[in-house]
């Protein structure tokens, strides 16, 4: 009995669900929920084709940082939902005309016959030491070592840009420096004080002791 | 199909003894911490239950099945059930490939230190959604700063596991470990000390423990994320906190210390005098000490401030361990001795 089948059609019904549902959902934070076990049934689909490098790379990437990341700025997000499905019905039609026009260009521009794909073979079965990870790490290194580095340094161009792009130093901000906190010296905060002790006067007392 | 079942059976019932085994440890580590932080603040910790008080995390467990839980009213009830399992899930799930010995481990496979830190970045989502799915000020705090946190520390955390990958050349643990081989010198926390190190806080800041614990602040957020949870579910953080601690333990074991190879290797009197200890055996002292810092920081250390924190992650640690990963590819490509001959 092959199991193989059974655990593809599971993740592939569980992926298509929760895509499904991504946009279904009333509340972003669902929906944001439901794109990461969108993104863990395909990691378990890649898994079965021994593309295990790239499974853990997408649940480590895009589950464990950035829908993490997503979460944390959908929960900060206060909206009221009950008005957010007001114009459903009004923009309907012209928001179907687009989906469709959309697809239809998708599926012109890189649909499966222009890749010479109208018949995908069944992917070969791999012996048991098949390392997915060195044979990636060989392509990429060796055949595709230009394009690997120019898309590095257009990414590391676009982190710098979002940086200097978003960030506003404020005027009059208050920095700590960390090294002049630790090298404060007692003198510069205490000071001690010889107070000159006071002279006994048996008079003031009204001649008590 | 009986060859079938019987594999799976085999699976099935090694599965098992890792979790009654760790939630057992986990249970004992619960003691240990009371009675070594009771020690270090000259107490004697709990004496009672038992002999020696022994007996105590049996009561406490007892104690927390039998308590009612209480689900908020305004609670998104769904997620408010599902973040502690998914705490507890990912926390025991990233035990399967973990080498207890030469051939002891569940799941050998290729990929297994990239697997580890999936899961373990996973983590984060059970005290995210339990801090959102409370509908509590103080829950939502903790929730944030845990993801703040974490997000921030897994980036040093990801960069000291590249290290450790190119010293071994490889993913897999159990090679890993065979590349250490070769005696106390020759494991990776002499070559890469800046990296563990690191990782070592990574791990601590990652578990939440600490100096970390702002997540939990207890005074500053009352208990922070699990505020809200009572009975089983605490339960489960609980659980899920410290099977974390003896995970990060184990991982600093295996990629630092060599795992379960013996310390005394190549050397000449005292390699055949311990040549019938186990690696299990090795392999759980080194963990043990680790789990004990764990202890000993909590019961030494006073809480970071929350910037203190996001400071040392992202000017200090990150910096570190990619300075030295460029060391540790020129000791790779030059072939230095006798680590990476």
């Amino acid at each position: 009995m092959n199991v193989l089948p059974i655990i593809f059609y599971f993740f592939a019904a569980v992926a298509i669900i929760a895509a499904f549902m991504v946009v279904t959902f009333k509340n972003p934070v669902h929906g944001v929920l439901s794109l990461v076990l969108a993104f863990f049934a395909m990691s378990g689909i890649w898994i079965l084709l021994d593309a295990e490098f790239l499974a853990l790379i997408l649940v480590l990437v895009y589950v464990g940082a950035v829908m993490t990341l997503f979460l944390f700025v959908v929960m900060m997000l206060n909206i009221d939902w009950a008005g957010k499905r007001e114009g459903f019905v009004r923009y309907l039609p012209f928001a179907a005309v687009i989906v469709l026009m959309m697809v239809a260009i998708i599926i012109t521009v890189i649909g499966p016959k222009q890749f010479g794909l109208t018949h995908v073979p069944t992917p070969a079965v791999m012996p048991a030491d098949y390392s997915n990870t060195v044979d990636l790490g060989s392509v990429l290194y060796t055949n595709y070592a230009y394009p690997f580095e120019v898309a590095g340094t257009i990414l590391l161009a676009a982190i710098i840009a979002a940086i200097i792009l978003s960030h506003h130093a404020p005027k009059n901000r208050k920095v700590q420096i960390i090294s002049k906190q630790i090298d404060i010296k007692r003198d510069q905060f205490v000071r001690l004080v010889d107070l000159p002790s006071e002279k006994k006067n048996p008079a003031a007392n009204g001649g008590q002791p | 199909m009986m060859t079938e079942i019987l594999l799976v059976g085999g699976i099935l019932i090694k599965i098992l003894v890792i979790v009654v085994v760790l939630l057992l440890a986990v249970a004992y580590l619960t003691f240990l911490e009371r009675k070594v932080v009771g020690y270090i603040q000259t107490r004697i910790g709990p004496n009672r239950v038992g002999p020696y008080g022994l007996l105590q995390p049996i009561a406490d467990v007892l104690k927390l099945l039998n308590k009612e839980l209480i689900i908020p009213r305004e609670s998104n009830q769904f997620l408010f059930i599902i973040a502690p399992m998914i705490s507890i899930g990912t926390a025991i799930a990233a035990w399967a490939v973990i080498p207890f010995d030469k051939i002891q481990v569940l799941a050998n496979v290729n990929a297994g230190i990239l697997y580890l830190f999936a899961l373990s970045s996973l983590g984060v989502y059970g005290v995210l959604i339990a801090g959102w799915a409370s509908n509590s000020k103080y829950a939502m705090f903790g929730a944030l700063r845990a993801a703040a946190q974490s997000i921030s520390y897994e980036i040093g955390m990801g960069f000291a596991l590249v290290g450790v990958m190119m010293a071994a050349g490889s993913l897999n643990l159990q090679t890993i470990i065979h590349a250490q081989a070769g005696g106390f010198w020759h494991w990776y926390w002499l070559p890469l000390m800046p990296l563990f190190l690191s990782y070592w806080i990574c791990g601590i800041a990652e578990t939440n423990r600490l100096p970390f614990d702002v997540a939990e602040g207890e005074s500053e957020l009352v208990a922070g994320f699990h505020v809200e949870y009572s009975g089983t579910a605490f339960a489960l953080f609980f659980l899920a906190e410290y099977t974390n601690m003896i995970l990060i333990s184990a991982i600093i074991a295996i990629l630092f210390f060599g795992g379960w190879l013996s310390p005394f290797e190549g050397i000449p009197g005292l390699q055949p005098l311990f040549a019938w200890v186990p690696g299990l055996v090795w392999f759980l002292l080194k963990m043990s000490f680790f789990i004990f810092c764990y202890l000993w920081f909590r019961g030494t250390f006073p809480r970071y401030r929350y910037d203190q924190i996001m400071r040392l992650g992202w000017k200090i640690l990150i910096p570190v361990t990619l300075v030295w990963i460029i060391v540790i590819g020129l000791a790779v490509q030059w072939h230095l001795p006798p680590w990476f001959a």
